[in-house]
């Protein structure tokens, strides 16, 4: 047993390489070049702005996964609160001299790039959290004290990211945490008790609503009480995927994108774009990769010696599981309206940074999978 | 171990709880799915319906008028390509610039510059701006070489309506322009075809006949991107050009008649006898109906409205005139068929009449002595229709009157300018003026002046029916669907009976009781214009081939007065406004006759001097044109 634990500790090169998740990173490969076809119909079937951008991001960031898969799990465990302070302390930055951009200021200049550092908490909360479920005795997870910790772990970036304001992200991040909350054991009641008081104190959340943010519930309601104003993006994206039927209209085809009926095409309604363009076929087999995707992650999560890779792993492939559920729910009109971007298609640097850094773990945590951490 | 143990429950917890989260995962995509199918298969229709709802937008462009010709095929309502400047803001680089050049290019005013500039802000900027409707060629080529330079402009050939004969017809066609908006509201098809910059029929035929002129709109689909703007052209669609719809009239008669009116007031008809086509129909003055087409400028409206000889009023319809002596063939006709005279019987004129205390003049002061009815008629012996009036009386006049047409519309609801004019007797007095009948008013009915009042049309309808041997015509001036030679026409009314194409029965069209009394009236015209002493003689073609009967007419517009009949002035010493209406009634060729004709000169003087000498102008022309009117008649068939 110690030996095992010693030579996993030597693990070559070439061992590392034969032992990344090929599934995995095929998958991540196709949806890669996918999305860069698709953000060539964004910009009009030339190659512009967005598809190059789109590009050299794939380029520096899908070296930069491999990068970081090659680092030992246990690493990524021994730096998992540093991670995460560090995040709160751009989020800090951020709130202090973040960059504004149509009436939030989520940004900070790094010169070469513009970070959205809740972005990059969507990852380290998972961090965080398997660590702290890691570390942390069965017996004590429903005690006061890991309570209290664990959620002023949520709530402390929470209240940084909603400030930006930033409903989308800040939806996300206390997702991926509260996940990790539910696989670490803490009783269902809990759950069910927040839940319930969540319901009570809804209409109490929603007057402290942003009028925009109200207005988006209001619109997602009823989308035909303003088809021109609020309601108009959801409606257009519906009408955009409703006509692309079973084949869609075709690659460079989809006439509700390319005469700009679709708002925020690059971003998050890519996948309008998508749907519109490939159809009912094209759409389900997206949802079948980013299925695969998510699978190959939970299976490794469950081979994995170690409870922090478990937990990382299980969180993550929620995580990835639930920015596209929520993406969709947005465009297909049913949820409200709330910035989310869907991985690796929307354009957008941060975000992919921060998922490719989750796939890096991911692929970490499977080459060293026999790795046990104390 | 403990740590072990825990480590291994641990495990345990985690795994179960992610089978729980695995399972929702599955039912959460499989909801996903089903909404898509749902919008993607299910509602696919509808939102194919929706899309293509936001990206084609239809632009109806100006339907082409159908063209209205004349009885020989030639245009007199035809469609002209126009040039016109149309600017695209969205494309101006400079639009103070462009406005300035092309101010000085085209001489624009700076109420015109203003509008452009109040367009421009009301107008998407690639919805193009129309600086001028109408460009001259010149113009058109001075923008052309200049076009270089000014950018964003677009010169552009459209189609206008266009009358080449300019005032020639305008009474009868009308005249196209802007609708309002009560004339979109009220007509169906035009509110449907409407588009800026349409023209409708504002008067006349045009307007009468706007449904079947109308044609559809071309309709051209643009894909437009989500602020409208357009991307692609992906069709478009021909409009059909309107019904072309040809009419009974002759240009060169029509054109005739307005030489010879020119600078008088007053009106000329002339029908066929046998088929009731109206051959023309002038109302002079007249304007020019293209003005109207790219709005009329202040002062030449002014100038039209404000000419003392009203252009404005069709007079042929819508003048209502005393018939003065034109009348007597009727008297006469109406006292023979009632057996009131015969040819033999005869009164003394003395040059005036009196009756209970008042006194009726005779034009002619000396008198005429004993008269009978064909010298009466000659002469126009005034104290001969006023004993056979009297003795006829005014019901009974009446009577044959109506049947020939009088007080009644002749084209019927053709013109709504139309009017109908007024044949008085006893019963209408009573009742629109509440008085009873006076004799006297007899007497003077009987020489067409007091209640009575009749259009040019009316008189010219009278006449042909006359001259036809006394059978009913239905005037028209489209040449229906199936046009009967005037030879059918011919055989068919003197068989008595008339096949009616828009009721489809045969009618009675016999007006008389004994055909040999309308003889003697065509007799006594034609010695009122061949024989010496008649009213109109010096006006006679004695070529039998042009040879023409006819009645003079003086219509008085006011009551002359003793001191005026004393002092007999001649015509340039009276005021404009009190001359009397010099009318003439005719039809010709005396043998085998054809056509009818009423002319009337307003304030012209006598009948004989004003009127009758331009019958004899027409009456060469029509007749040459005869020939050429046959062969033509059955050259196209159109239906409207």
């Amino acid at each position: 047993m110690f030996q095992h634990d010693r030579l996993s500790n030597e693990i070559t090169l070439f061992q590392k390489i034969k032992n990344l998740d090929y599934i995995l990173l095929i998958s991540v490969i196709l949806l890669s070049v996918l999305s860069i076809f698709v953000m060539y119909s964004t910009d009009g079937g030339e190659v512009l702005f967005h598809t190059k951008n789109h590009f050299v991001k794939l380029a520096v960031f899908f070296p930069l996964m491999i990068f970081v898969a090659f680092f030992n799990i246990k690493f990524w465990h021994n730096f998992s609160y540093i991670i995460y302070f560090i995040i709160i302390l751009l989020l800090i930055y951020v709130s202090f001299f973040g960059i504004k951009s149509s009436g939030s200021q989520r940004w900070m200049d790094l010169y070469l790039f513009v970070l959205q550092p809740s972005e990059l908490m969507k990852i380290a909360i998972i961090m965080c959290l398997a660590k702290y479920f890691h570390r942390i005795k069965i017996e004590n997870v429903n005690s006061f004290t890991s309570i209290t910790i664990v959620l002023s772990i949520i709530i402390i970036p929470i209240i940084f990211v909603i400030s930006q304001p930033d409903l989308g992200t800040s939806i996300l991040i206390a997702l991926s945490g509260l996940i990790i909350l539910w696989l670490g054991g803490m009783k269902i009641k809990y759950f069910i008790y927040s839940f319930i008081t969540f319901l009570i104190s809804l209409p109490f959340i929603i007057s402290f609503l942003k009028p925009y943010q109200k207005l988006r519930i209001l619109t997602f309601l009823d989308p035909d009480r303003d088809p021109l104003g609020a309601g108009y993006q959801i409606i257009q994206s519906k009408i955009a995927i409703g006509s692309g039927g079973l084949n869609g209209k075709g690659f460079l085809k989809g006439t509700q994108s390319y005469l700009d009926f679709l708002p925020e095409k690059h971003t998050d309604f890519i996948f309008t774009l998508f749907s519109e363009e490939f159809g009912f076929i094209g759409s389900v087999g997206l949802l079948i990769l980013y299925s695969i995707i998510i699978f190959r992650i939970v299976r490794i999560g469950a081979i994995s010696r170690s409870n922090f890779a478990r937990l990382f792993c299980f969180g993550y492939a929620f995580a990835i599981f639930i920015y596209i559920v929520v993406n969709l729910s947005m465009v297909l009109g049913l949820l409200p309206i709330v910035g989310s971007p869907l991985p690796i298609m929307s354009y957008g640097g941060s975000s992919m940074l921060a998922t490719m850094i989750g796939f890096g773990i991911v692929l970490s945590a499977k080459i060293n999978h026999k790795q046990m951490i104390a | 171990m403990i740590k072990s143990n825990s480590g291994i429950r641990k495990t345990d917890v985690i795994n179960r709880r992610m089978f729980i989260i695995g399972a929702a995962k599955i039912v959460v995509f499989v909801g996903i799915v089903a909404r898509l199918f749902s919008l993607q298969i299910n509602e696919n229709k509808k939102y194919l319906t929706l899309s293509d709802k936001n990206r084609i937008r239809e632009w109806k462009l100006p339907p082409t008028r159908g063209n209205i010709v004349d009885y020989f095929g030639n245009v007199i309502a035809g469609n002209l390509k126009v040039y016109q400047l149309h600017i695209i803001p969205e494309q101006v680089e400079n639009f103070n610039y462009l406005l300035v050049r092309l101010k000085n290019l085209l001489n624009l005013s700076e109420k015109r510059i203003a509008k452009i500039n109040k367009l421009k802000v009301e107008l998407k900027p690639w919805d193009s701006i129309i600086v001028s409707e109408n460009l001259s060629w010149s113009q058109f080529v001075k923008i052309n070489n200049y076009l270089y330079d000014l950018v964003g402009v677009k010169p552009v050939m459209t189609i206008s309506r266009n009358y080449p004969f300019n005032d020639v017809y305008t009474h009868v066609l009308g005249y196209v322009s802007q609708p309002n908006e009560q004339e979109i509201l009220e007509n169906e098809i035009i509110q449907e075809r409407f588009v800026p910059g349409m023209k409708i029929g504002k008067l006349g035929l045009e307007k009468r006949l706007e449904n079947h002129l109308i044609g559809t709109n071309a309709i051209q689909r643009y894909e437009v991107n989500a602020y409208g703007k357009r991307i692609n052209q992906l069709e478009h669609q021909k409009g059909e050009q309107g019904s072309k719809i040809r009419l009974t009239v002759d240009t060169e008669i029509q054109k005739a008649c307005g030489k010879l009116l020119n600078e008088k007031a007053g009106s000329i008809s002339v029908m066929d006898i046998y088929t009731g086509d109206i051959i023309a129909m002038y109302s002079s003055p007249s304007y020019n109906p293209n003005l109207f087409l790219f709005g009329i400028s202040q002062d030449e409206w002014q100038l039209i409205r404000n000419n003392p000889l009203k252009p404005l009023i069709n007079k042929t319809l819508s003048g209502l005139y005393s018939p003065g002596s034109t009348i007597k063939p009727i008297v006469a006709l109406s006292a023979l068929e009632n057996k009131v005279i015969d040819t033999k019987f005869k009164v003394k004129c003395t040059g005036k009449m009196e009756l209970y205390g008042q006194t009726f003049h005779c034009w002619k002061e000396k008198g005429h002595g004993w008269v009978s009815l064909k010298n009466a008629m000659k002469q126009s012996c005034d104290t001969y229709f006023y004993e056979v009036a009297r003795l006829l009386g005014v019901d009974r006049l009446n009577i044959t009157a109506e049947k020939f047409g009088l007080g009644k519309k002749v084209l019927g609801d053709y013109f709504d300018n139309e009017k109908k004019g007024l044949f008085p007797n006893t019963k209408w007095k009573k009742n629109n003026l509440g008085k009873g009948w006076v004799l006297g008013e007899t007497l003077i009915t009987g020489i067409g002046q007091g209640y009575i009042q009749s259009t040019p049309l009316q008189l010219c309808m009278m006449t042909a029916q006359i001259a036809n041997g006394g059978f009913a015509v239905k005037p028209k001036i489209i040449v229906d669907s199936n046009p009967i030679s005037y030879e059918d026409a011919k055989q068919s009314m003197e068989s008595g009976l008339l096949f009616d194409t828009d009721s489809e029965e045969l009618l009675d069209k016999k007006l008389f009781k004994n055909q040999r009394n309308i003889k003697i009236i065509q007799e006594a015209m034609f010695a009122s214009t061949n024989e010496r002493f008649g009213t109109s003689y010096k006006s006679r073609i004695d070529d039998p081939k042009y040879q023409f009967a006819g009645k003079t007419g003086t219509a008085q517009v006011k009551r002359i007065s003793k001191r005026e009949r004393e002092l007999d002035l001649e015509l340039e010493q009276i005021p404009y406004k009190d001359r009397d209406h010099a009318l003439y009634v005719a039809y010709g060729p005396y043998v085998n006759p054809r056509y009818a004709l009423s002319i009337i000169v307003e304030h012209g003087g006598s009948g004989s001097k004003a009127a009758a000498p331009i019958a004899k102008e027409l009456f060469k022309l029509i007749i040459d044109r005869h020939d050429l009117r046959n062969k033509q008649s059955n050259f196209e068939r159109i239906t409207v």
